[in-house]
């Protein structure tokens, strides 16, 4: 009983952590090649899920609104990095933390004005609905299954992108020399706003794809934010290999924590003060592991010291 | 012609200056969430307030947002009494917003309607002769859901709520009426959204139903995963996670759910039907509990002002506590601990043509009023 419990709550961890890797990619590309902390990483996320209900709630289709949801993100990141983010790059931080902050504040506002302030609905295809049985006794919702599979070939794709192909030689380059490569004649900003596009797009498709068993609401991408924060400082800042360990680490370990920590406190506490207890350090747990990795390894998991 | 004109406009100005003078002017200040999530309850009721005072030229409103922060609605409040002058306070959504700004507030002499939160400390120990709730105290629509369950035979709930003080007032209303076993009791973090975890726990545990208070966008992903979980066992919550304003983005999941409300659009009484139908015409849409809320918190106020000036306080406050008005709920009256003594209804959620909305199938709780009123001493 207790196993069958543990692998559908294990599963559930790396369901929450392959979301995540899809937001602390971008973010971590966007950070190691441009060097800019972009705060406004959510808002994408919050673009991406309500592009996907709008398009959802014309066409019915489920597949169209994850293209959508890719698409215009990855449009909005466009316009937004060559009407703002552009002038940040040879700011220091604190002023691209205030800028993108501000950005947080206007997008926010934005979709709220055109939108609304209630809720938009957007679920998941009748096709994934429901269950299915893995090693007879687990069950386990298809949704969920076919987020995990998604996070994998994303993460395989992006595998590939960076190492074999010719952009990723060049996204390579650029986090480790920018003056060399545009010395060398790379369009520097063209490829800035090729990464920040597809930091957003992933975002975006995130957001549609955990919108559809959440909800779809002004402000839903902060929260995801911060967690994507604690991947990339967890995995080492600009490394993709880097998101994708933190990642699973910090889904699994929030999951795993949340769920058992009440139950083992109960060993030898009353089972009222354990259900508390266990449940406030179970969300401080993520934040304990990132203490411990950066006082083990101050430069995080993957991260160049 | 434009002799005519000047002479009808200097009439016009004369006449509401009359009104002016004549009438017992008041200063309302309203804190409420206006931006960012749960945006949409403060909308509701500020909606419903600004209905409810519209057209009565004795009251003017100032209308902040408090975008959910605790110490944003201090300096509001602050500012409202100190600079703004404002007679009454109300709009507050939140009970950690609440518990930050009504003590201070009704200290400095100033009237404060609840129209939506009701902790337990402002409704024992700490309650005050200036403070009105006209919503609910925080546990009431809890206890009905407890004593729902009962009627209905749950035997084995397992029960859930946000790890914060509305959410363990919450649960331990439930526990209060509810006298079958509890199948597992959990609490969540506040602003959680993904319920893998907690729903793998209500299969595992047997449970024989599922009781939960999730406020806002927590619920709306709580029963979109939970009716994808396979899980055949009856849900019960409170009606903040069934308002009109959430079930459009919960969807289909939510049809046939049970959920304790004090008001429904379909209770049956003239002041509610008139409610529903000017607010549809107003803002284009149904309106939610919330609204009636702050539509009651605007009727109860134009009541105390009929037959008192704010500036005699005691007058007012006696007026206040008449509660002479029609209510959307019908039957109101107010306990001595200034919270209501009101009917709680059981509501089914339902589909009206392609619109999802609730309708009454029982009265849960009569006349009921809350446990603290014996902590208060005014």
């Amino acid at each position: 009983m207790t196993s069958i419990l543990f692998i559908e709550q294990l599963l559930n961890g790396i369901q929450f952590g392959t979301m995540l890797f899809l937001m602390s990619a971008g973010l971590t590309l966007i950070f190691g090649v441009m060097g800019l902390i972009n705060l406004a990483h959510g808002s994408f996320y919050m673009i991406g899920a309500f592009c996907a209900a709008l398009v959802a709630g014309i066409t019915g289709s489920f597949w169209l609104a994850l293209g959508a949801s890719l698409c215009g993100a990855a449009i909005a990141g466009v316009l937004i990095e060559i009407l703002i983010i552009r002038r940040l790059y040879r700011r220091d931080h604190l002023d691209q933390v205030l800028a993108t902050f501000a950005l947080i504040l206007l997008l926010s506002e934005g979709v709220r004005w055109y939108f609304g302030a209630f809720p938009l609905y957007l679920s998941i295809p009748d096709s994934l609905n429901g269950t299915v049985p893995i090693f007879s006794e687990i069950i386990y919702s298809k949704y969920r299954l076919f987020i995990i599979l998604m996070g994998f070939l994303i993460a395989v794709g992006l595998y590939l992108l960076i190492t074999k192909t010719r952009l990723g030689i060049r996204i390579r380059a650029g986090q480790n020399d920018r003056e060399m490569i545009s010395a060398l004649g790379v369009d520097i900003s063209k490829l800035y706003t090729v990464v920040f596009a597809l930091g957003a797009a992933l975002a975006g498709l995130s957001g549609a794809m955990i919108g559809a068993i959440q909800s779809v609401e002004v402000g839903m991408g902060e929260p995801i934010l911060i967690l994507a924060f604690v991947v990339i400082v967890i995995g080492g800042i600009g490394s993709i290999k880097g998101a994708f360990v933190g990642s699973i680490l910090v889904g699994v370990t929030d999951t795993l924590g949340r769920v058992f920590l009440p139950d083992l406190l109960k060993i030898f506490m009353q089972p009222a003060e354990a259900t508390a207890i266990g449940s406030s350090i179970g969300s401080m747990l993520i934040y304990i592991l990132m203490a411990l990795i950066l006082i083990t390894k101050p430069s995080g998991l993957f991260g160049k010291s | 012609m434009k002799k005519l004109k000047t002479t009808l406009a200097a009439l016009m100005i004369m006449s509401s200056s009359t009104i002016f003078a004549d009438g017992h002017q008041l200063k309302v200040g309203m804190i409420t969430t206006l931006s960012g999530g749960g945006s949409g309850l403060g909308i509701d009721v500020r909606d419903g307030f600004m209905l409810a005072v519209k057209g009565n030229q004795n009251i003017s409103v100032i209308i902040k947002d408090d975008q959910r922060k605790p110490d944003i609605a201090v300096q509001l409040a602050d500012k409202m009494i100190q600079s703004d002058k404002v007679d009454v306070l109300t709009g507050i959504i939140w009970s950690n917003l609440a518990m930050a700004v009504v003590p201070a507030a009704v200290n400095q002499g100033k009237f404060y309607l609840s129209p939506n939160a009701g902790p337990s400390k402002l409704a024992g120990k700490g309650c005050h002769k200036n403070y009105f709730n006209v919503a609910w105290q925080n546990d009431n629509l809890h206890e009905a859901a407890g004593g729902y369950a009962n009627s209905a035979g749950f035997k084995n709930t397992f029960i859930l709520a946000p790890n914060y003080p509305a959410g363990k007032d919450a649960l331990t209303g439930y526990k209060r009426f509810f006298k079958g076993k509890l199948a597992g009791e959990i609490y969540t973090k506040l602003g959680q959204k993904d319920y893998a975890a907690e729903i793998a726990q209500i299969r595992a545990s047997g449970a024989d139903s599922v009781f939960f208070f999730l406020p806002g966008g927590m619920g709306i992903g709580f029963m979109k995963q939970f009716s994808q979980s396979g899980i055949n066992v009856p849900v019960v919550g409170p009606a903040f996670s069934f308002d009109q304003g959430i079930l459009k983005a919960v969807g289909d999941a939510a049809l046939g759910v049970k959920n304790t409300s004090q008001w429904s659009k379909d209770i049956d009484n003239p002041a509610n039907k008139k409610f529903v139908s000017d607010f549809q015409s107003e803002y284009g849409r149904l309106p939610s509990l919330y609204a009636s809320q702050g539509y009651d918190t605007g009727k109860l106020l134009i009541s105390a002002m009929i037959n008192a000036k704010v500036d005699d306080k005691d007058k007012f406050r006696d007026e206040l506590r008449k509660a002479n008005f029609a209510s959307t709920r019908g039957k109101f009256s107010f306990d001595k601990n200034h919270h209501p003594i009101q009917d709680i209804y059981v509501r089914e959620v339902i589909k009206e043509g392609k619109t999802l909305t609730n309708k009454i199938v029982s009265v849960g709780l009569k006349d009921h009023s809350n446990v603290y009123v014996s902590e208060c001493k005014m």
